[in-house]
């Protein structure tokens, strides 16, 4: 099991590396963020952030998130309050999403 | 320079700047360009965990107005920021083309059409609000805006609840 403390990330928490992620490591960041268990709901945002990344390049903007995650705009916040697309992406070891929208 | 002015300075400069907690934004204009970076910015403001206000007044209105926010349009008279000769801006649908034309541009960017921009923002936990003061001037009422409307409220209540936070005018 490799431990959050063991790989590379940036000021602001994100991951160096994609590669290094694995699910410990989400659940780890997780709990730094204030977020002590993620449920099945936290993982579908996680997981579809994640893929999107890996295949277009780039991180869903938070309304794709909302349309196409299958967690609506609401529950993302909910789930995530501090910023879900941000936070999602922290946790899926992906980039901090760039864009303003 | 007093010695006033330097021990001044120097407190500043010692001071942490303190992260944004809450933005409270007025939309007065019914234009395009007049509501999208009122938008934009209180939806910025949500993604990143920041509490969001934006109070619409005068003709901000129509932004939240069920009948009116679908025809949302840029001004194309008197707009310099389009370098359109002026009499070019007054051609009959000019304003419509030009709208058009950024709306695409924008979908691009996954930026949504107004009435879906609100939804989200209201979703995201931004509230919404109309001027009490516009709102009897054009003679309306709760049911001329869009259901995500919080409330119409006075100057003062505005105030009251930008209090502890930053206030943007658009």
């Amino acid at each position: 099991m490799t431990t959050l403390a063991a790989v590379p990330r940036n000021a602001e928490g994100f991951l160096e590396r994609v590669e290094d992620w694995d699910r410990d490591i989400a659940r780890e960041i997780a709990r730094e963020a204030g977020i002590p268990e993620l449920s099945d709901r936290h993982w579908l945002v996680v997981n579809y952030m994640r893929d999107t990344y890996i295949a277009t390049g780039s991180a869903p903007t938070i309304r794709t998130l909302g349309k196409e995650s299958g967690v609506q705009v609401k529950e993302l916040y909910a789930l995530f309050p501090k910023g879900p697309a941000k936070l999602a992406a922290k946790i899926g070891g992906i980039p901090k999403p760039k864009g303003c929208i | 320079m007093s010695p006033e002015f330097t021990q001044g300075q120097g407190a500043a400069a010692t001071m942490e700047p303190q992260p944004i907690t809450k933005v409270s934004i007025i939309v007065s204009k019914g234009w395009l360009d007049g509501v999208y970076p009122a938008l934009i910015m209180a939806n910025g403001a949500r993604m990143e965990g920041i509490e969001a206000n934006v109070f619409f007044t005068f003709f901000g209105m129509d932004a939240i107005n069920k009948a009116r926010h679908d025809a949302i349009k840029v001004a194309t008279v008197g707009n310099p920021g389009l370098h359109l000769m002026t009499w070019l801006g007054g051609v009959p649908g000019m304003s419509a083309l030009v709208t058009r034309q950024m709306m695409k541009q924008m979908e691009k960017l996954d930026i949504p059409p107004i009435p879906e921009f609100l939804e989200l923002i209201a979703d995201s936990g931004g509230k919404l609000y109309a001027c009490k003061a516009s709102v009897e001037m054009f003679g309306l009422t709760k049911d001329d805006f869009i259901p995500q409307v919080e409330d119409i409220i006075t100057v003062g209540e505005f105030y009251a609840m930008a209090a502890g936070g930053q206030i943007i005018f658009t």
